[in-house]
């Protein structure tokens, strides 16, 4: 009973597993793909001889480096006002209690709801008129005022973490800014790893807001960059698939590298209540 | 967690009666470290409600300054705009078919996982990775596995003997395309569903084991109540995300063939910024956020008849 229900569950696991991965193993094997081999059916699954040129030549159109670079900036500049604005914001929230303060957070968990086109038009607006456009503060300015669903999660965190230890820091005469940048940060290094991955690979993947805001090619981020190639190579399979491959590799890697962090990360969000 | 508290709680009040002043500067301390997020929340979410409520009532086409015209935006909506009328459409289609499918799949590769099998590890992970993947790569990625002439999809289908079809290039295909492609990036849901899986303690299934439950009804009288939470809070979160879906079509379909993928957020991003009708797209933004509150609503309001919360009876 036992074995053979682990046998079935391999053999569902399996065939799912390949499902999965059929999309990716076609987006690579079709990025080293001439153009005769891209259109033939019964589609080739392996290149007869694998073209790599479609890489350099790709990039090189598109600009990548430039892009690299523009998303670099807004990515990590993101996730810095992200991590420190949220861990403060959490903080507060986690520790001081007054009158209003319960009603505050309902708002702040409210507004995870809010959908982004609600706020769009204003902003842009408001953007537009400060001169804003055309440059990166409208995708990074924001992070530096928390994002609420981070603020959610790091304040599970610091619940966790015993009052004592702020008890004790205060008789020792330090102050709470003092206790939250010497103690609670940290002591919440686990949890802030979670945000900083969750939020870097949100602002890499990030496609409406630079979509709105940046028209001028020289700031396009990679994704942008990347719907513009495609509007202008619609045929060019093995290049498009070569650009794609290339922009998921980043955020691939940051995920192996920081796997473990990612189940405890949504553990953590702690639904369960 | 309940009683840890409540002792804190006692020792702070007993500290705080001496002076007044004390619970003062706990209120300073608390405004001062949750004020970056009352200043952007200001900022860039209540100023910009109330803005976009004002516009709506307003037509305004950016080179000329706003005119009002009261609920018109908003009686436009109903009588002549079958644009309007097909992109909600086509966004219930698309929410209702997509939201329980991309439950059920999740929750059906969490249970596969939680097995608890050697190496299950691999699977999680390549369950996830589409998740990873920027939206723009996955786009493109399935533009070319539903490719009608070359794709990979179609081959599948001619191996087990179905004729191929047009996929997304096809108005009757192009909803139910993205449907199945949305079952692709289930991995975040079906994270949650793991770990909600996780936290569901064993003595429950001993004791229904003991009562000679077999597996069917283990999951349906321990596993689905216990995880009622975790379903609704993925339904919630699922119906408000799925409500604003804009960059696949933006990117595979552009809203065609014949508007059939227009979904909502397309219909709404094309007024404002192609068409440069930013009052009514301001209206278009309130009715989706009212949509989505009467949506949110409802699911509360069900939800109490079927998801259970251990901190109370069962009825």
């Amino acid at each position: 009973m036992r074995l053979s229900q682990s046998i079935l569950g391999y053999i569902l696991l399996v065939c799912l597993g390949i499902v999965f991965l059929i999309p990716f193993f076609w987006s690579i094997s079709s990025s080293l793909k001439n153009d005769t081999e891209i259109f033939v059916f019964p589609p080739v699954w392996i290149p007869t001889d694998a073209l790599w040129s479609n890489y350099p030549e790709a990039l090189a159109y598109m600009n990548f480096g430039r892009l690299l670079r523009n998303t670099l900036v807004v990515a990590l500049l993101n996730t810095i006002g992200t991590i420190f604005s949220s861990a403060f914001v959490a903080y507060g929230f986690s520790r001081f209690r007054f009158k209003g303060s319960n009603l505050l957070f309902g708002v702040l968990l409210a507004t995870m709801m809010l959908p982004f086109q609600v706020t769009m038009i204003p902003l842009f607006l408001i953007f537009q008129r400060i001169g804003w456009l055309n440059t990166f503060y409208p995708l990074v300015v924001p992070a530096f005022f928390a994002n609420p669903f981070f603020v959610f999660l790091l304040r599970q965190f610091f619940l966790t973490l015993p009052r004592e230890l702020d008890d004790a820091a205060r008789v020792d005469g330090a102050n709470p800014l003092q206790i939250w940048w010497r103690i609670m940060l940290p002591l919440a290094y686990p949890a802030l790893a979670t945000v900083t991955v969750f939020s870097f690979l949100g602002s890499w993947n990030e496609f409406i807001m630079p979509l709105i805001y940046l028209t001028d090619q020289k700031l396009y981020t990679l994704s942008l960059g990347l719907s513009v190639f495609k509007s202008s190579f619609t045929t060019r399979w093995g290049y498009l698939m070569a650009a794609s491959v290339t922009m998921t590799l980043p955020p691939l890697l940051l995920f192996f590298a920081t796997q473990r962090f990612f189940v405890r990360g949504i553990a953590l969000t702690g639904i369960k209540g | 967690m309940a009683v840890q508290s409540s002792s804190v709680r006692k020792v702070g009040q007993s500290s705080r009666r001496p002076s007044l002043h004390l619970g003062m500067q706990e209120t300073l301390w608390g405004l001062f470290f949750i004020s970056p997020w009352i200043i952007g929340f200001v900022a860039f979410m209540f100023a910009p409600i109330i803005a976009s409520f004002w516009l709506s009532l307003h037509e305004y086409e950016v080179i000329t300054p706003p005119q009002w015209i009261g609920v018109g935006n908003y009686t436009k909506f109903l009588l002549d705009d079958p644009l309007f009328q097909k992109s909600l459409f086509n966004t219930f289609y698309y929410v209702i078919l997509s939201v329980p499918l991309g439950l059920l799949v999740a929750l059906g590769l969490a249970l596969l996982l939680n097995l608890n099998l050697r190496g299950v590890a691999i699977f999680r992970t390549i369950f996830y990775v589409p998740m990873v993947t920027p939206v723009v790569a996955v786009s493109l990625l399935w533009l070319f596995l539903f490719n009608p002439q070359f794709g990979v999809l179609n081959f599948l289908l001619t191996q087990v003997g179905l004729s191929p079809i047009g996929w997304i290039s096809d108005p009757l295909w192009s909803k139910p395309s993205l449907i199945l492609m949305s079952l692709w990036t289930v991995g975040g849901t079906m994270l949650i569903f793991l770990a909600g899986l996780q936290g569901i303690p064993t003595h429950l299934y001993e004791a229904a084991e003991i009562d000679g439950a077999n597996v069917w009804r283990r999951f349906l009288h321990v596993t689905l109540p216990m995880l009622s939470p975790v379903i609704f809070f993925n339904m919630v979160l699922g119906v408000i995300g799925s409500f604003q879906t804009f960059t696949q079509a933006y990117i595979m379909t552009g809203g065609g063939p014949v508007d059939s993928t227009l979904f909502y957020a397309l219909y709404l991003y094309r007024n404002a910024f192609k068409l440069l009708q930013m009052g009514y797209a301001s209206a278009m933004a309130w009715v989706l956020l009212l949509i989505i509150l009467v949506l949110t609503w409802l699911q509360f309001r069900m939800g109490r008849s079927w998801v259970y919360y251990e901190s109370e009876p069962l009825k």
